[in-house]
């Protein structure tokens, strides 16, 4: 997220609070938990780094919220650098594999129920995020990256379902098709 | 039972001898009155069996359906027909709706059917398209509409002789993701105006959106999970600006 900030200031020269606010009406209720100081934080980090530097209005006392941020040449190449990387985030599901794995191996659970808690908390995950798309204003930006929240978490419960239907007992039924 | 929908032991069998085949296999369930109720499945898991059992398009091999106290299974056709028209509103996936009436024509048709003057179902055909936000589409043609609009137009006709249970079988399966989106918002709307809701379909978003989950596997429940009021609150901490 730090290069995001960095990006944002490539329009135009910003205080921190006008960032804050570009970041909220793109990111909708996934924006919500950021607290005002956060971002301030992060400017500061991207100050120290030599990527941005920061102007405030003369004769007033030095307060991060009266400043304005301005990218650097650094900055700038860190940004044009940042726009052309193809990084994504990492799906992380090896975790939970190994704990199927390992519930199975040592009888600590069954697998199957596991899976089944897994795909319950999901779903509780999925209404929370369908319920906020839905919400969102006509046209608001925060749509489209809910939209991505709930595809994949649609992806992730179709992997819960190969899950279950691997982890399985062999029904009775297959044994007799089996058997005939 | 005091259940708005009850069943018991329900089983419906098809097929003739060693093709018979059970799609509903000895499932209880009930639904209060005011729940909206998801049954999700892969195809073929007798979800869309269920949902015709509960609204009476179909009579069960075995056990009992009751709406409202009153059992169902058992009625005379004719009985049947008539519980159908005032008290069951369907939505399909494929819309159903009459090709050559309008969209208030199409809305008004029930409540015609089930007695009222033409001007109480005009009355009520106008109120309905504009709570799914029809209005300016009264006068058209089925196939003068999108997709979209057309499920709408469904929707409020299902409402017309305002049922006791709408049961809508892949609502959505047709329809885009804007579109999806259009008639998630009505059913969000009939859910908080205390309407009773069964939705059968394949589509974890629209599952996602109700008060409850059933899922079903070769005709038999395999999980029933409660959705409302457990929100995690975990969209808010999805993003730190640090990482």
């Amino acid at each position: 997220m730090q290069d995001a900030v960095l990006a944002m200031l490539a329009k135009e020269p910003s205080h921190g609070y006008d960032l804050r606010a570009r970041l909220r009406r793109s990111l909708g209720p996934l924006g919500e938990s950021m607290n005002p100081g956060q971002i301030y934080v992060t400017l500061t980090r991207l100050e120290k780094a030599g990527l941005i530097v920061s102007e405030r209005a003369s004769g007033l006392p030095e307060r991060p919220e009266r400043k304005v941020y301005a990218l650097t040449p650094a900055g700038q190449e860190r940004v044009a650098a940042w726009l052309t990387e193809v990084g994504w985030p990492k799906p992380d599901l090896a975790e939970f594999h190994l704990k199927l794995v390992v519930a199975a191996a040592a009888r600590l659970a069954d697998p199957v129920e596991l899976v089944a808690a897994q795909r319950r908390e999901l779903l509780r995950r999925l209404r929370e995020a369908q319920h906020a798309a839905l919400a969102e204003p006509e046209g608001s930006a925060a749509v489209l990256l809910l939209e991505g929240v709930v595809l994949r978490l649609q992806a992730d419960l179709r992997w819960l379902e190969a899950c279950e239907r691997a982890w399985s007992p062999v029904s009775a039924v297959d044994d007799e098709a089996e058997d005939a | 039972m005091n259940a708005l929908i009850g069943v018991r032991g329900l089983v419906k069998e098809h097929g003739e001898g060693r093709s018979r085949v059970r799609a509903v296999d000895a499932v209880d369930l009930e639904v209060p009155e005011g729940q909206t109720l998801a049954v999700m499945g892969p195809s073929g898991c007798g979800k869309s069996t269920l949902l015709h059992l509960l609204g009476g398009l179909e009579r069960p091999t075995d056990g009992e359906v009751w709406l409202a106290g009153r059992r169902v299974d058992t009625l005379s056709e004719r009985a049947l027909a008539r519980l159908r028209r005032r008290s069951v509103g369907f939505v399909f996936q494929a819309f159903h709706l009459m090709e050559e009436l309008s969209a208030a024509e199409n809305v008004e048709l029930p409540a015609l059917l089930a007695g009222r003057s033409r001007r109480e179902a005009r009355r009520r055909a106008s109120l309905l398209l504009e709570r799914v936000g029809l209005t300016g589409r009264a006068r058209h043609l089925p196939s003068q509409l999108s997709g979209g609009q057309r499920q709408r137009v469904a929707i409020a006709r299902a409402l017309a002789n305002d049922p006791l249970v709408v049961l809508a079988d892949e609502p959505t399966g047709n329809l885009d993701t804007a579109a999806t989106h259009d008639v998630l918002r009505i059913f969000e709307e009939l859910r908080s105006a205390g309407q009773t809701l069964v939705i059968v379909t394949h589509d974890e978003r629209v599952a996602a959106t109700a008060d409850r989950l059933v899922s079903m596997r070769d005709g038999m429940f395999v999980d029933d999970t409660r959705l409302a009021g457990t929100g995690t609150g975990w969209l808010g901490g999805l993003i730190g600006l640090d990482g």
